[in-house]
């Protein structure tokens, strides 16, 4: 998979968990409801905890993809 | 004196006494387990299941066997980390009968205790038993060809391992070996430790019904002060669990500073969150278990951790939890 066109983008390149998870949330709630915010994490917890964050947080996960610079980007649309 | 100690740790964990062999440590008594029993059956195929949260112990050996032209596939858990017969019998659709079933007596990170029996009457090939987190505390589960124990886990002293291998199991020695009357050996044991570490397991047998009971209760309140705390997922598996476990992870938390507030306040925990010190990478098992990897805490009480302790974590939790939320600017 290729880029993802997402509404909203956030660069968390280089940061450490927890912080890409507090940056998502803050992300997805700045949205609207059915808009989508793509995180682009490095981190090597990003790819678990993003789809931990959805499901206790009742939001979707829409997959994974990755940045021009081969970053992994996961991708959460705002259903609430 | 080594017939001694091996008659006492046979004697404790059911089996008979040439089932018994000490090692240099449980991690070797894992290695000597899985390939031994991967050795014994090579005409019959290679390929090595093993659930997806076995102690990296058991991966290692898999990898090792990979690396080494064999077959080596992970089967998925359940959000409880908990494996089950039809998962594994999925697998061996998948990918063909395996030479060799692994899977843990139960997880030391979340404490789940796993269908070992069950899944032993699932599949027609023999079954490695890693008994590291629950020997001592748990009777050894039925169905099991070849297993390993570490006595530092039942209090016994480090660099003792226990390797059982069932009679009319095949079993080869996958490494080099020795010339010594018991085949599963190398070298000479460590005598005055194994005599150490098998006092020690019939000391933990002795008072394990009611520590059992105990550490089962001060969990129970532990987890139920921790679902209190707003955001936070408590990894408390349904059915049986080992009864001094308690894993939680808390969101938007940093865990490697959670371990470090806790550990200024006198209580030594374990975290399996990434960038913590000891590790770059989130703990495998949680990962598995599509669980909340960050805010991690393991949570393992000793013999000596009484009530009062344990009330005073679950007192101090939701105030640090708060503060380490606000200093890192969480969204409320």
């Amino acid at each position: 998979m290729s880029e993802h066109t997402a509404d909203v983008e956030v660069d968390c390149r280089g940061m450490a968990c927890p912080r890409p998870v507090i940056e998502l949330a803050k992300a997805v709630a700045a949205v609207e409801v059915g808009e989508t915010v793509a995180l682009v994490a490095d981190d090597a917890a990003a790819g678990a905890d993003v789809q931990a964050w959805c499901r206790m947080r009742g939001q979707e996960y829409a997959g994974a993809g990755t940045a021009p610079d081969g970053v992994p980007s996961y991708l959460v649309r705002r259903l609430s | 004196m080594l017939d001694n100690a091996r008659a006492v740790v046979a004697e404790c964990l059911g089996v008979s006494p040439d089932q018994v062999t000490f090692t240099p440590s449980g991690t070797h008594a894992v290695h000597l387990g899985v390939l031994g029993l991967l050795a014994g059956r090579a005409r019959q195929g290679d390929l090595l299941l093993a659930s997806s949260v076995e102690h990296s112990a058991v991966l290692h050996a898999g990898s090792w066997h990979a690396a080494r032209g064999g077959r080596f596939h992970t089967v998925e858990v359940d959000a409880h980390g908990r494996i089950s017969p039809e998962r594994v019998a999925a697998a061996a659709a998948a990918h063909g009968a395996p030479a060799v079933v692994a899977i843990q007596s139960a997880n030391p990170e979340v404490g789940v205790v796993q269908p070992v029996s069950m899944v032993a009457e699932a599949v027609d090939s023999p079954v490695f038993v890693d008994a590291c987190a629950s020997t001592g505390r748990l009777p050894l589960p039925d169905g099991w060809a070849a297993a390993a124990a570490s006595a530092h886990k039942w209090g016994g002293p480090a660099g003792v391992g226990v390797l059982l291998v069932r009679r009319a199991t095949r079993w080869r020695n996958p490494f080099p070996g020795d010339e010594r009357i018991d085949e599963r050996a190398t070298g000479f044991e460590n005598v005055p430790a194994a005599l150490a570490a098998a006092a020690a397991l019939r000391a933990a047998l002795a008072e394990q019904a009611q520590l059992s009971a105990e550490q089962a209760s001060l969990t129970a309140m532990l987890a139920e002060a921790v679902r209190a705390i707003p955001d936070t997922e408590v990894f408390l598996a349904p059915g049986d669990r080992l009864p001094n476990v308690l894993a939680f992870s808390c969101l938007y938390v940093d865990g490697e500073a959670l371990v470090t507030e806790l550990d200024r306040l006198g209580f030594a925990v374990a975290s399996g969150s990434a960038c913590t010190a000891s590790s770059l990478e989130p703990s495998h098992v949680l990962a598995a278990m599509g669980a909340l990897t960050h805010g991690n805490v393991r949570v393992s009480l000793g013999r000596d951790t009484d009530a009062a302790e344990a009330r005073r974590l679950a007192g101090v939790l939701p105030g640090l939890v708060e503060s380490l939320r606000t200093r890192a600017g969480v969204p409320r």
